[in-house]
């Protein structure tokens, strides 16, 4: 059996996975979006049914959304399981044979999660499946990447560069993503609704306020009808939200700036660092358009959706940057080395910017 | 046997005295002010099989006002009630699934009392009550059209337990919890009669969903106790 870094279906297989798990990730958001979570109260089965069964007929109203995620979700896994067979026996690199071993056990336990938060009354589950289906999403993507032939390429085209600071940059800016997604998946899992109706200022100031007394007259004026009540903490949680996002977009913007000035604008970082930065508008506006739209469920799922779409892209422009930036004394320039200094300093780094 | 005759005629006179001491207590509760209009619910018209069974726009179910402010699914109970709940013994109550709506919208048990929920549509539903107190347990059924009636109790009070379908995201009932058998729902008119209370003071709670809850001492003689609520619409924020 021979094994190769040269396998095109291979790697066009693990995109297609990818996909597959984004367009999951999607309909998990509609489950969510629609309060559908629980349309089918047992698990594995549905309505006591094998699911590959289950007629169509019966697929009303959050039962279709929950099935079809049911449906979604074995297809991922079966790929999933593909994919690390495929890698196993073609791909020449062990590390990454066992992360596609990795890759089946996550979607294992991420298919496993699900049913247990149907079985067991957990909206914590929930929070940590949607937590655990953005992680699944950036391994498979990984995968794609690094089964490509662009990524074996990459360091022909860019050989690598001391960094100026920008693997550091990238990578906080990644987990201030992901954290946010928790964050996100956290309000969502509350069935809540909207803790705070209004934007850019909340309950018309630019702090709310939380006592108790507040929180009972918001709740008297909500008119989400099966929402629960909300609570001080998930007022402080969405205000978090909005300042984690500020946050974001300026780790973001100074990140394309500063890919852009350093690495000069035809670097594969520098534009992937600015198509990141265009994702993180779209996801403010998203963002601002849930709550204009007091939370419908296709916005709020695009909001979802873009915002793992951001998270992808900041984790595989972290990856790429470990490929073709290395730490200056590694690259044994840090004595001497004038025209690779910090981000803070202005000269332009030549190299990878041709 | 007269022995006997003794031991059946004493128990009947003390029932006989208790229920001569006991009495109802009445009254209304109004709304204060103008509550925010109700919403045409738009997800059971765009469904194909409940906006069927609707002729007319279905509204929530905020604030059931009547034309001088009688407030409707007011939760009135006893704080301190002289007897406890037992609702083991009580009848069921009874909860219909009907157009896709549950009836009555606002309900109250006893604790440890049977709920029995019914589904009366052409289509399945789920039935989720979602508890918040510890020890009332979370349940998920799931119930076909034309299916055997589902069974639900809680041991422990709670105000307004909520009651949905994730088939239907629309779908609410509130059920309110007592560990007491003197508890009662306004009607549509705001009026309640929580019947046979012993004599004495209590204190009278009235809970609603939006707008609040408010107390009032009462004193339930032979004839009686009267005692009217007035609550607030919530204020525009």
């Amino acid at each position: 059996m021979s094994r190769s870094v040269d396998n095109p279906w291979l790697n066009r297989f693990a995109w297609l996975t990818a996909l597959a798990t984004l367009v999951l990730l999607s309909v998990g958001g509609l489950v969510t979006s629609h309060g559908a979570g629980m349309s089918v109260p047992d698990w594995p089965t549905t309505y006591g049914y094998n699911m590959f069964f289950f007629p169509i007929s019966k697929w009303v109203g959050g039962i279709f959304w929950e099935h079809i995620h049911r449906l979604v979700a074995s297809g991922v896994g079966f790929l999933t399981v593909i994919l690390a067979v495929w890698l196993w026996v073609k791909e020449p690199r062990a590390r990454v044979r066992w992360w596609g071993v990795v890759a089946v056990f996550a979607v294992v336990l991420q298919g496993v999660l699900g049913g247990l938060r149907v079985v067991l009354y957990k909206d914590q589950i929930g929070i940590f499946h949607a937590g655990l289906a953005q992680i699944f999403l950036v391994l498979v993507c990984a995968l794609a990447l690094i089964t490509s032939r662009w990524w074996r390429n990459l360091n022909l085209a860019f050989p690598p560069a001391p960094d100026p600071g920008l693997r550091s940059l990238l990578l906080i800016g990644t987990l201030l993503v992901f954290a946010q997604l928790v964050i996100g998946a956290t309000m969502r899992h509350q069935h809540a609704g909207l803790a705070i109706p209004d934007f850019p200022l909340a309950y018309h100031k630019v702090w709310p306020p939380m006592d108790a007394t507040s929180v009972a007259a918001y709740n008297q004026n909500r008119n989400d009808e099966g929402a629960n009540p909300i609570t001080a903490f998930q007022i402080g949680l969405q205000m978090v939200h909005r300042l984690m996002a500020v946050l974001i977009l300026g780790a973001v913007t100074f990140s394309a700036w500063a890919s852009r000035r350093r690495l000069g604008p035809r670097n594969p970082l520098s534009r992937l660092a600015l198509a990141w930065l265009g994702l993180i508008f779209v996801q403010v506006l998203l963002g601002a358009f849930t709550i204009w739209s007091n939370k419908a469920a296709d916005v709020a799922t695009a909001h979802m959706v873009v915002g793992a779409l951001s998270l992808v892209t900041g984790a595989m422009l972290t990856i790429i940057s470990f490929r073709v930036l290395i730490p200056v004394r590694a690259a044994g320039l840090a004595a001497a080395e004038p025209s690779h200094p910090g981000l803070g300093t202005s000269k332009p780094a030549s190299s990878g910017a041709k | 046997m007269k022995l006997t005759s003794r031991f059946l005629i004493i128990p009947a006179l003390l029932a006989g005295l208790q229920a001569a001491s006991a009495a109802d207590i009445t009254g209304t509760v109004t709304l204060n002010g103008t509550p925010p209009p109700e919403q045409v619910n738009t997800h059971i018209s765009n469904d194909p099989i409940c906006g069927k069974l609707h002729s007319e726009p279905v509204k929530t179910q905020f604030f059931v006002v009547g034309p001088k402010g009688e407030l409707k699914d007011v939760v009135v109970t006893l704080k301190g009630a002289p007897a406890k709940s037992g609702g083991e013994s009580a009848a069921p109550a009874l909860v219909d699934q009907t157009k896709c709506e549950y009836v009555p919208y606002v309900m109250a048990v006893q604790t440890g009392q049977k709920i029995l929920v019914k589904n009366s549509d052409p289509v399945m539903h789920n039935v989720h009550p979602t508890p918040k107190v510890a020890g009332n347990k979370e349940e998920n059924k799931a119930q076909m059209a034309g299916g055997a009636d589902l069974t639900f109790s809680f041991a422990n009070p709670e105000k307004f337990l909520k009651f949905q379908c994730n088939v239907h995201d629309w779908m609410f009932a509130y059920v309110t919890v007592v560990d007491s058998p003197y508890f009662a729902v306004t009607d549509k008119d705001g009026n309640f009669k929580i019947a046979n209370v012993p004599a004495g003071k209590y204190t009278v709670e009235v809970a609603h969903r939006k707008a609040g809850a408010t107390t009032k001492e009462v004193e339930v003689k032979d004839g009686g106790a009267k005692v009217d609520f007035t609550l607030d619409a919530p204020k525009p924020q």
